[in-house]
């Protein structure tokens, strides 16, 4: 009796564990091609510069946004919690090391996810189901040094430059909390935010950045390219880039501070 | 030398458990016309993608010129897709390109023109399909579909093909613009000496611009011949489908 139920659970589990595994290795066929295609000539640099303006410049003010507002909630919330412990001087350093080391490089990657990530999916998935992709085959292009390298590369050049400027973006939004909501001395928080940086705390953004921007263009890309069947197929696409990209950013920030920070 | 630019035996080609292509046999001459015929969903698309190798067939022989390539290296297909040339079914447009761009887009890309010689091409190219040079810096979706299906046909003509395959070309068309494809088709590929392949349901486009027919049933090419050996046949499949009746041999499942 109890070796059918097991017999059965297996056998349910099996399909999807299958379809499952069978994903994974899909997957990773598609990042080792787009990799060895990222990296080997002919390199497409015209479009390696559109797609680094569209990624890049057209999502500077979404980032912006986010890390301004990120980066004033921090001192706020530092202050409110630390002021009754006497510790408000602390605010300038909360707000550096959560800006630079999460804040920027997690909103402006998640940020970018549901603004490229999403824009990719559907223009590669459109282009699947109206045997775009097909054409480019015939006329003896390979999709992915045309279709995928440049959005992998693009990606992984220009997040790390958005974050950099979230960074900054987000420490000036903690300053004017500090300064005009707080009644912080501004030479004083400049002062603090100074002294209190490290090589540490950017590098940690960078290389999250790199990783996030590669996660997003192989999630966007991937997606869009084994989409099928029309619009339901595209709208599919789509979601599943943004959903599988902003959970992967947010393991791989976790895996990253691990191996960066811990003792 | 063969006299044969394409040679396909035994080809089989499953999809799960439906068998879409079970063993097909299908030889064609150097600057021959032909036309597969089958119903919808018969696998003559699955047919022409696993020739242009955008799909691996299961087991079986594809050599273009003599040479296999089926399971061939990356370069040996590269050199194949050099030769040839595709009309798709729905045009298959880059719409981030212009009209020019999509005509030029193995010119530029493959053949290494610059964009300058390679628009003064396209628009000749595209003068050659019956478009005006005004149509060329427009996008795609600017077209109607018979446009779009001549800016195609003029992409896929424009690096001079020895081989072309058309795809369905005049669905979705009106007959008299299906017929203006039909000619420029013959124009183009008899213009060019190129070697084509169409697969068609339209039989008056088949009767058109076939050098020979064959039709594919259930996998297998069941039958194969000239037009005029297709209008005297007494195939009761072929009659059936060139005729269009509802009795016959053929079940059309609903």
């Amino acid at each position: 009796m109890a070796g059918n139920y097991i017999e059965n659970f297996f056998r349910k589990l099996g399909k999807p564990l299958v379809r499952f595994i069978a994903g994974l290795g899909e997957l990773s066929i598609f990042i080792a091609k787009s990799v060895y295609h990222s990296v080997t000539p002919p390199f497409y640099i015209k479009l390696l510069g559109k797609q680094m303006i569209d990624i890049g410049f057209y999502s500077l003010p979404v980032v912006a946004l986010t890390t301004i507002f990120a980066g004033m909630v921090i001192a706020l919330q530092t202050y409110s919690g630390f002021s009754s412990y006497g510790a408000e001087s602390a605010v300038a350093s909360v707000v550096l090391i959560s800006v630079t080391r999460e804040l920027a490089p997690v909103f402006s990657g998640l940020m970018v996810a549901g603004r490229i990530g999403a824009a990719m999916a559907a223009e590669i998935g459109t282009m699947r189901v109206t045997e775009q992709i097909d054409a480019l085959v015939t006329l003896s292009t390979n999709p992915f040094k045309y279709l995928v390298a440049p959005r992998v590369l693009a990606s992984i050049f220009v997040l790390p430059l958005l974050v950099l400027i979230g960074d900054v973006i987000g420490i000036f939004g903690g300053f004017i909390v500090a300064v005009y909501k707080l009644g912080f001395n501004p030479a004083n928080y400049i002062n603090s935010t100074i002294n209190g940086l490290e090589s540490l705390d950017i590098i940690t953004g960078v290389v999250k950045a790199c990783v996030f921007g590669f996660i997003i263009a192989i999630m966007g890309c991937y997606n869009g390219y084994k989409s099928r069947g029309g619009a339901q197929g595209v709208g599919e696409a789509t979601t599943n880039a943004v959903v599988s990209a902003s959970i992967l950013i947010l393991i791989f920030n976790y895996v990253i501070t691990e191996l960066l920070f811990s003792k | 030398m063969s006299e044969y630019k394409i040679q396909v035996k035994n080809l089989h080609k499953a999809f799960g458990k439906k068998v879409v292509l079970d063993g097909v046999d299908l030889e064609i001459k150097k600057g021959e016309s032909l036309v597969v015929i089958g119903g919808s969903g018969t696998g003559k698309s699955v047919l022409i993608k696993c020739i242009q190798g955008l799909l691996n067939p299961d087991s079986g022989s594809i050599k273009v010129d003599g040479i296999e390539i089926n399971n061939a290296e990356d370069d040996i297909r590269d050199a194949m897709h050099a030769k040839m040339g595709m009309l798709f079914q729905g045009g298959a447009l880059f719409d981030s390109l212009s009209v020019w761009e999509n005509v030029a887009f193995g010119l530029i890309e493959n053949q290494k023109w610059n964009r300058k010689d390679a628009k003064n091409e396209a628009i000749r190219v595209l003068r050659q399909v019956g478009l005006a040079p005004d149509v060329a810096d427009l996008s795609p979706s600017e077209l109607s579909g018979g446009m779009q299906k001549r800016v195609s046909l003029a992409r896929a003509i424009a690096t001079k093909p020895e081989i072309i395959f058309f795809d369905e070309p005049t669905t979705g068309l009106d007959p008299i613009m299906a017929d203006v494809i039909n000619d420029l088709i013959i124009e183009s590929a008899r213009g060019l000496g190129a070697t084509a392949l169409t697969i068609t349901h339209d039989m008056a486009s088949a009767r058109k611009i076939a050098d020979r027919i064959a039709m594919l049933y259930k996998g297998k090419i069941i039958w194969c011949g000239t037009v005029k050996e297709m209008e005297k046949t007494d195939n009761p499949y072929v009659c059936q489908f060139i005729n269009g009746c509802s009795q016959g041999p053929i079940k059309v499942e609903v």
